[in-house]
């Protein structure tokens, strides 16, 4: 068994999986439930001003058979008083002395910072969030993303925060900003103690073409709302990767966006995160979907031979890098394996009208029907000299394993763009010609 | 005579309901998002008709059951019924790539019973568009399946088409002659009706050849089609055969269409003799029907029988019996059938059956339903066309790709064609017949609403279903035979 404890800029919790400040983060109830599941920490629903939310609220966007691929809200922060945020954090730590929780925290001005991380000291809190990535109803009032999206002032506030804070602060991040390190250094700047991101991106999920009203419905009206769910893990571990690989932010980093399972969760822990935060997951499955978070990452870190969570930490920053440092001269082609292809044939149709005509239908020439081709039915073969190793056929490919990528040996030297940039600028050598 | 009906109507209502529930909108969205979507999908090839088989799932997917339906029924005017009767397990179905990942196979029948209901329940014309006429005349000859095929694509190349139909309704078996809980008449009459929306002219109760002579229709009309089917049951030639309460198959099955279901006479231990698939709709039937006790009697063993396997499970689970290695010498009663002389038989050493010497025995039974299979129309056929050639076992002779027949102007499909087979090979070969007289009178070659290279091959529809459905079990038992090897997993 590994050891999965985590320790964040200084708040500690027996796993890295984290209930995000949310819907499901609301109340002691919720928070004591998700620590009975096996939850390592919870960051309450964002502390503020009580405000006062509409029906409807959430949306999705389901792709086929699979529902809540991407979802969205437009419910605001807590809308319960401070002073019952406060008193209920203060419960649960008292119940969960060795779990995180976290308060997330929401307000304008600098008295108000203040107070607020005041009383979040004196309920015991581990460490505070601050929410500068809200993108719907709060940052209409200066706050949330329109923080978030200003790093002058995410650095005044944060800058508030420290002079009173005794506990670890994070910055939550917004990703509706078009470089995140941009915000991520202005928080590091103003002394804060780590970083998470991202909170939920701008959004419409759907219209609906009867009442040609975007949902959530509010009686013949919506509003753009913060998305999340599976659908955003890409833009998430990319965000995540910047800030990670950045030495001018150098924060710890607590990762968000679309983790469901501990598969997602070991991805962002190897691309720099050092706990991970779950919503959407859980509001659509519950809090139990934990118990093979913890079971599957402990499972891997044992294959892998880790005996700590933390040696996952990062390893995979350093294996993004500029376009331009990637070699020209690698080459890899699709290969199929007959003994797996069931003749659907969506490879060759992706090849020839989506990518590069690499992809040709011939007899079956003495490679067997494999698990069910037709008899007289053409089957792919792989064109070696026009496939450019995209992938896409192997995307497509709905079986496991029947069209993998393998390395061809070009026997030239690595050369990236830079490089081939610097070398035809020397003459050193001709230039590669245009693709036919 | 005791054969009488047995069954209240409410609990015929019950007993008859179609056998396969219609899928709910869940069901059926479940059902199409299954669809990998294939590329040159053996579903489409393994369809004799050719229909567009991922195409309309995916249109399933996404609400348009408008789109859908009329990719069925582009490809084939009969895709209701068929969805119904199709052997599904050995066409489409049976060729779903989903059966190689180790799934389920694509529900493809009962999704496109899905589609179809839609368009017939909601009364949806999915062909507003008429053809503009193209001054030529077709006379088909049969209402059937085959006429209904051929008739939808003439109909569609602007051809002006009359069907003379002998019954007082166009459709065929599949109005009369389907079990009931498969296929209801109206199903397929509203396919009858379809075919008319298109301006075919379907004249019913006429006999050609006696209300209507031949020759005046050959003069009369630029091409003319014979989707005549077949003839009666075949005899089983023992004596006692005329006694009262012995019937043919399809004679039984007629009842169960033109009647009340509650008025339908049949006996209280049955003998269906033969072991085919309208054997089985007859068994089954006899027994919804309130029979207390339905037989078949099969003169070889169960792994001999013509009768697809999940029609003998239906039998099974309607807790018909089977005779197997037995046949029947002699029909006993007096007036009015009370027993039959039975005996066993076995396989010889060249595989045929042999009777057992002494093994004769009696058995009641107060109903016989004959279900030897259908006569070629041989007579028929000579009298109405002198010239026709037909081959030995009495099929009529023609080209394969056009259906054209040794007289020039006379096509021919279906049963009357092909011996016997399925709904959907009677469609597809009328759709053939149709391309092949539209070609012949000078118009262009036509081809079916599926990109070419979706049938597997970019130059020309040579892997097409239309033109060589695949049957994939026989396909691949040839395919493993030549490789001298059996076939893995």
């Amino acid at each position: 068994m590994a050891d999965l404890s985590v320790n964040l800029a200084g708040i500690k919790s027996p796993n890295p999986f984290w209930v995000a400040s949310a819907p499901p983060a609301n109340t002691a109830y919720q928070c004591h439930r998700a620590f009975e599941a096996g939850w390592g920490g919870v960051v309450w629903k964002t502390i503020g001003d009580p405000i006062v939310n509409v029906s409807s609220r959430y949306s999705s966007l389901d792709i086929g058979g699979n529902r809540m691929v991407g979802f969205n809200n437009i419910e605001l922060i807590s809308d319960r008083s401070p002073e019952t945020n406060f008193r209920e954090i203060a419960e649960c730590k008292k119940r969960w002395p060795n779990h995180a929780v976290i308060a997330s925290l929401m307000t304008d001005t600098r008295e108000n910072w203040h107070d607020y991380m005041k009383r979040s000291v004196d309920c015991g809190a581990d460490g505070v969030e601050l929410n500068f990535g809200c993108p719907h109803g709060m940052c209409e009032r200066g706050m949330g993303s329109a923080v978030g999206q200003n790093p002058d002032v995410i650095e005044a506030i944060v800058g508030w925060v420290m002079e009173v804070a005794e506990i670890p602060v994070i910055v939550k991040l917004t990703p509706n900003i078009t470089d995140i390190t941009r915000p991520a250094r202005a928080a590091k700047r103003a002394g804060a103690d780590a970083i998470s991101l991202i909170n939920t991106i701008n959004s419409i999920t759907q219209v609906n073409l009867d009442n040609f009203c975007p949902e959530p419905y509010v009686q013949g009206y919506s509003t753009h709302g913060g998305y999340c769910g599976p659908a955003v893990k890409p833009i998430a571990l990319n965000m995540l990767q910047a800030c990670a690989s950045d030495p001018q932010v150098g924060l710890p980093i607590s990762g968000i966006g679309g983790i469901g399972n501990w598969k997602d969760a070991a991805e962002f822990i190897a691309l720099g995160a050092t706990s991970v935060q779950v919503c959407t997951a859980i509001m659509h499955y519950g809090f139990r979907i934990v118990e093979d978070m913890i079971d599957g990452l402990n499972d891997y870190l044992d294959k892998k031979g880790m005996a700590s969570v933390n040696e996952l930490r990062g390893r995979a920053v350093k294996s993004v890098d500029k376009w331009e440092t990637l070699n020209l001269n690698y080459k890899r082609i699709a290969d199929i394996n007959y003994d797996k292809c069931i003749g659907c044939n969506l490879c060759y149709i992706a090849c020839e009208d989506g990518a590069h005509q690499a992809i040709d239908l011939v007899d079956e020439g003495g490679r067997g029907l494999g698990p069910g081709r037709l008899p007289g039915k053409k089957i792919p073969q792989i064109n070696v000299e026009h496939c450019v190793g995209c992938n896409l056929c192997s995307l497509v490919c709905p079986v496991e394993h029947c069209i993998t990528m393998v390395d061809v040996e070009t026997k030239k030297p690595h050369m990236s763009w830079k490089e081939y940039q610097t070398k035809l600028a020397a003459g050193e050598i001709e230039r590669i010609p245009a693709h036919p | 005579m005791t054969l009488k009906p047995r069954i209240t109507a409410e609990a015929a209502s019950q007993s008859m309901a179609e056998i396969e529930p219609k899928y709910r909108p869940q069901e059926a969205k479940v059902e199409a998002d299954r669809c990998l979507y294939c590329f040159d999908a053996p579903c489409i090839m393994a369809c004799p008709t050719g229909i567009d088989i991922p195409g309309f799932i995916k249109k399933i997917a996404t609400h348009n059951l408008t789109g859908a339906a009329r990719v069925i029924l582009e490809s084939n005017i009969l895709g209701a019924s068929c969805a119904r009767v199709c052997p599904t397990s050995v066409l489409c179905e049976g060729a779903c790539v989903m059966l190689d990942r180790d799934e389920k196979p694509i529900k493809i029948g009962r999704l496109q019973r899905y589609a179809t209901d839609h368009v017939f329940d909601n009364k949806i014309n999915v062909f507003p568009v008429k053809a503009r006429p193209n001054g030529r005349k077709a006379a088909l000859i049969g209402g059937g399946p085959a006429s209904l095929g051929c008739a939808a694509e003439l109909a569609r190349l602007g051809y002006q088409v009359v069907i003379f139909e002998k019954k007082p309704e166009a459709g065929g078996l599949n109005t009369y002659g389907i079990a009931y809980y498969k296929l209801t008449p109206e199903v397929s009459l509203a396919e009858v009706n379809l075919v008319k929306s298109l301006g075919v002219e379907i004249r019913t109760g006429i006999e050609v050849g006696k209300d209507i002579a031949m020759d005046k229709i050959l003069a009369e009309y630029d091409a003319v089609f014979l989707g005549v089917g077949l003839g009666n049951t075949l005899k089983l030639d023992i004596p006692g055969e005329d006694k009262q309460g012995v019937v043919e198959a399809l004679e039984f099955i007629d009842w169960i269409h033109t009647r009340p279901l509650h008025q339908v006479p049949v006996g209280e231990r049955v003998a269906v003799i033969g072991c085919g698939n309208t054997a089985i709709d007859a068994v089954t039937q006899a027994k919804r029907l309130g029979a207390k006790e339905a037989t078949i009697i099969y003169r070889r063993g169960e792994e001999d029988m013509p009768a697809y396997e999940y029609e003998y499970e239906i039998a099974k689970k309607d807790g018909c019996a089977f005779l197997f290695h037995t046949a029947p010498v002699e029909v006993i009663g007096n007036g009015s059938v009370t027993a039959l002389k039975l005996v066993k038989t076995r396989n010889n050493a060249e595989g045929k059956a042999e009777v057992v010497p002494g093994s004769e025995f009696t058995k009641e039974f107060d109903m016989v339903i004959k279900a030897l299979g259908q006569q070629k129309q041989v007579s028929m056929l000579k009298k109405l066309v002198p010239d026709l050639a037909l081959d030995k076992a009495g099929r009529v002779v023609c080209d394969a790709q056009t259906g054209q027949t040794n007289v020039e102007k006379v096509f021919v499909g279906g049963d009357a064609r092909n011996g016997g087979r399925e709904v959907v090979n009677a469609v597809a070969e009328g759709k053939k017949a149709a391309r092949g007289i539209h070609a012949w009178l000078g118009g262009q070659v036509t081809a079916g609403p599926v990109q070419n290279s979706r049938l597997g091959n970019k130059d020309g529809i040579t892997g097409s279903g239309f033109d060589h459905p695949a049957r994939v079990p026989e396909l691949e038992a040839a395919y493993y035979q030549s490789k001298n090897e059996v076939r893995h997993g």
